[in-house]
């Protein structure tokens, strides 16, 4: 057991650096002068050599990319060239936006997707499980930032219930927000959720067809459980391991998602941030948030993989191998 | 004679949409504390038969006519009303005990469920039960079993398992559908003498299915014989094996008293004796004796296709064209006994 | 009716497809013309109206199917180069009869290292490329794709492991064909059509990044209509004309359904052993 998660950990920390090797990569192996693109083309020669001295621009890349590793561990992510500030003091007060956006979203998804993957699952051959697999289709085909602007339409054009756009923080000086808060999320989560709750719809239907089909379950039957109660006691623990695969999988998909739908909404999340700093060419602003939104992927991954030993007790006493 | 337990009148299984036909009116009755064997090849429709009576079919499956318990009619009862009845007043064993189990729960723990599922008991109660339970199928280390999960358990212990399962509410009927198939040789045996002991001690009718004549004689006292959805034979093991009425139970008869083929002999085949090419209905033949002499019968058998009547075209048998049910073997390649 | 969603499927993704092909020949209006006053109502001449700036929006939707398709082929074509390969690769180290340890471990090495990519979804790729070297249709093609690339190489070492332990490859290799051999003439024939299936999902996933990329700028450049940007038009009116944004969105959805019905249809029709049994 202690095995399994060492190796599981140890495999995150690669993976972890990989990634850091791919984003410094991409954003610093490119032909340019990054001073000179900043600084402009009306830039003065000694201008261009002052910053590229500052940010040690001159050293080779290799140096470059071990002191920002360096810093990572001591939470620094890096200096804008741009701006001048440090990265983690943009990043930090967006992280609760994002983080809510997100959160609420998987919650609301899984909230929707078990039970309706459930009918599905068990009313497939009539028109009950029909309809719910079709409405998840139709999740599935739409992006999340178009889901945003229909409800956009509906709620905020047609009915005026609720703002098109902007964000209320939780908490600020004045007290709290809670009412104001929760009205301005509520549009952006539900264009997210309806979309993961469809991806996770076919997930759990399929799982839970899957049991339907164990001997088991027709065990747990014969014993006398009815067919739901069978599958609510029994099937949801074995159904789990796919629902929760399936989340960990996702996650790097609903970042993405909230990206955009922080875009639609104008949300002052991470993802506008991020989009800003693109529009600026502020690398090192890119090069931090990219990690720290593949870090969060990585742990999640880990967290996830972690938890099947806790569900599938058949794994606890496997090697910890592949999955 | 008593109050039957268990009664099926015109009992029909149709799948899919087609309305595929598997069993065609089977009617039987059991009384209590009777043991009967279904015995059949596969196809026969002795699972469907179990599986209908529990109302554990799947969803597409269609099912007409009558199953009385205890009076109780069960053919369109909701799942509700028939969940109250299984594992209480009937329950059923499995064949194949490896996937019996839900693997991500404690063997305990689903033992319980049963118990707690039909009766108000307080936990160090039920657990106290378990255990006892557990002892008596022939666990060794009952604590141990009960805290481990199916994956750490071997074929027969998870078989024991299952039966503990079965039998902890004491029900009225158990039906076993060929609980010792998918366990080794030595195991089944005990297994076997365990099941009949248990049986006894919860007072317990049983419908014991299987394709080995031998097991059902072992167990039961009364046998029907199953082929292509209906019952072609219903009588006690010592009317079965010593006059079979119908061909295809003499041919099952044949083939299960291997010791009385005489050396250098082919070894009978169920075709000996009934050629299923034709629809039949389970006629006994005419005047056969006993169990037919194997030898005899194969005089004609083994493709021998050639010198036989007209009847066999338009017929349309299978290739091994053995002289049907005309167990004398006068070679006369006689006609049918069935009906064409 | 059991073959329903493959037929769906392939009629919606042909709709789209032609619709493409037939833009480059011909569509009512020149899309980035201004032909009528800006916001008309659907009419004869404008059967969905026209957008902000006058332009014909049927036109416009035309031309836009072909970023949706372009950047959509080049990027399959790119993940299953490489990708494919890659599996393929790993599964024939995994999956040799009495392969040797490193072999095994090799593989495993390999599929984690594509793995890494998991991490990287297409959009953050994208943003990466466009922060470097400034957003167009080839980074968003190339983001796309390289992103997806994860994906066939699992699809290709899980089905290449299945093939590997049949028994025709095993008396391939017996009677002397080489490894490349095998991989060629055996594995690729036998993976293919769940490749195919693949594909066709992979297909649907890359219009919605596409059209994603889209919406925020990141992929082709104006003045060239693309699906995303119209919706990106069209939420700047919303209040006042909200039909604007249905359109590209009701296009970017039909496309995606059908390639998703399309590989539905293309799993069921494969292996009709993994339905559940009726």
């Amino acid at each position: 057991m202690i095995r399994a998660i060492l190796l599981r950990l140890l495999l995150f920390a690669a993976s972890l650096l990989g990634a850091s090797g791919i984003i410094f990569l991409v954003v610093n192996a490119l032909p340019g002068d990054v001073a000179q693109v900043i600084l402009g083309t009306g830039a003065t020669p000694e201008a261009v050599a002052a910053l590229r001295q500052r940010y040690g621009l001159d050293r080779p890349g290799i140096v470059r990319y071990l002191s920002w590793l360096g810093g990572l561990f001591t939470g620094n992510l890096g200096t804008s060239y741009v701006t001048g500030e440090s990265v983690t003091s943009q990043v930090l007060p967006r992280l609760g936006v994002t983080t809510w956006l997100v959160s609420f979203a998987v919650i609301v998804a899984l909230v929707v997707a078990i039970p309706q993957g459930m009918v599905a699952a068990m009313q497939r051959r009539r028109w009950q499980g029909a309809l719910a697999s079709a409405t998840s289709q139709i999740g599935l085909a739409i992006p999340a930032f178009y889901a945003g602007i229909l409800l956009v339409v509906v709620f905020a054009v047609k009915l005026r219930w609720l703002p098109a756009n902007g964000y209320q923080q939780l908490h600020d000086d004045n007290g709290w927000h809670v009412a104001a808060w929760a009205q301005r999320l509520i549009l952006p989560v539900a264009s997210l959720a309806i979309v993961q709750a469809s991806v996770l719809t076919r997930y759990v239907r399929s799982a839970f067809v899957e049991v339907l089909n164990e001997d088991w379950f027709r065990t747990a039957r014969s014993v006398g459980w009815t067919r739901w109660r069978a599958l609510w006691r029994h099937g949801i623990r074995n159904a789990a391991i796919s629902v929760v695969t399936v989340l960990g999988l996702q996650l790097a998909t609903m970042l993405v998602g909230a990206i955009v739908v922080e875009q639609v909404f104008s949300l002052p999340g991470l993802g506008t941030l991020l989009l800003t700093a693109v529009g600026n060419r502020d690398l090192q602003l890119v090069q931090g948030i990219v990690l720290l939104l593949v870090a969060a992927v990585l742990v999640i991954n880990l967290l996830v993989d972690l938890s099947y030993l806790a569900i599938d007790p058949r794994l606890r006493s496997a090697r910890g191998g592949s999955r | 004679m008593t109050e039957p337990l268990l009664v099926v009148e015109g009992l029909r299984v149709a799948f899919g949409r087609s309305r595929t036909e598997v069993l065609h009116g089977i009617s039987f009755s059991m009384g209590p504390r009777e043991r009967v064997g279904v015995i059949g090849e596969s196809g026969s429709g002795k699972s469907v038969t179990a599986l209908a009576i529990m109302g554990l079919l799947a969803e597409n499956a269609t099912v007409s006519g009558s199953v009385r318990l205890h009076g109780r009619e069960l053919v369109g009862l909701r799942d509700r009303e028939l969940a109250a009845l299984r594992g209480d007043q009937m329950s059923m064993v499995f064949q194949e005990p490896m996937t019996a189990l839900d693997p991500t729960m404690t063997v305990g723990r689903q033992v319980a469920e049963v118990l707690l599922l039909h009766q108000d008991l307080p936990r160090a109660a039920a657990r106290q039960r378990v255990l006892e339970m557990l002892g008596e199928v022939g666990l060794a280390d009952p604590v141990r079993v009960a805290d481990s999960y199916p994956h750490a358990l071997s074929g027969g212990q998870r078989q024991r398992c299952v039966l503990a399962m079965a039998l902890i509410n004491r029900p009225d009927l158990v039906i076993c559908d060929e609980p010792t198939t998918a366990l080794d040789v030595t195991v089944q045996a005990r297994v076997l003498t365990l099941l009949d002991r248990e049986l006894d001690a919860a007072e317990a009718a049983c419908l014991f299915i299987s394709h080995d004549l031998a097991i059902v004689s072992q167990v039961c006292s009364r046998v029907l014989v199953m082929l292509d959805g209906e019952i072609v034979e219903d009588g006690s093991v010592a009317d079965i094996f010593n006059a079979p009425q119908h061909a295809y139970t003499r041919g099952l008869v044949a083939t299960a008293r291997l010791d009385q083929v005489e050396p250098g002999q082919r070894l009978p085949t169920v075709e000996d004796f009934y050629d299923r090419g034709s629809p039949s209905t389970g006629s006994p033949s005419t005047g056969s004796s006993s169990t037919g002499s194997p030898s005899t019968g194969s005089g004609t058998g083994a493709g021998g296709l050639g010198g036989r009547p007209t009847g066999s075209s338009s017929r349309g048998s299978p290739s091994t064209g053995a002289g049907t049910g005309s167990g004398t073997g006068t070679g006369l390649g006689s006609g049918p006994t069935v009906v064409s | 009716m059991r073959r329903a969603p493959l037929w769906v499927g392939g009629v919606l993704v042909g709709l789209v497809l032609l619709t493409a092909l037939v833009s480059f020949v011909w569509t009512p209006y020149d899309a980035a013309a201004i032909v009528a006053p800006k916001l008309a109502d659907p009419s004869l001449a404008h059967p969905l109206g026209t957008d902000h700036l006058g332009r014909d929006i049927v036109s416009r939707l035309m031309v836009g199917a072909r970023a949706t398709v372009v950047v959509g082929v080049v990027a399959v074509a790119l993940a299953a180069g490489g990708g494919v390969p890659l599996g393929v690769l790993a599964g024939m180290l995994d999956g040799r009869f009495g392969a040797a340890r490193w072999a095994t471990w090799a593989g495993e090495g390999l599929m984690r290292g594509v793995d890494v990519l998991y991490a990287f979804p297409a959009l953050l790729l994208a943003i990466l490329l466009a922060a470097a070297v400034g957003a167009s249709t080839t980074t968003a093609m190339v983001a796309i794709g390289v992103a997806t690339i994860p994906a066939f190489a699992r699809i290709a070492r899980a089905a290449t492991l299945t093939v590997m332990t049949q028994d025709f490859v095993l008396a391939a290799r017996a009677s002397g064909t080489s490894q490349a051999g095998t991989a060629v003439r055996h594995v690729l024939p036998n993976i293919a059509p769940v490749l195919g299936v693949q594909a066709s999902v992979s297909f649907g996933i890359a219009i919605l990044a596409e059209a994603g990329l889209s919406y925020l700028g990141l992929a082709t450049p104006p003045p060239t209509p693309t699906w995303g940007r119209m919706l990106r038009e069209g939420q700047n009116v919303l209040f006042g004309a909200p039909e604007q944004a249905l359109w590209p969105g009701l296009a970017i959805g039909f496309a995606v359904l059908g390639l998703n019905l399309l590989g539905d249809g293309l799993r069921d029709l494969l292996d009709p052993r993994l339905r559940e049994v009726a």
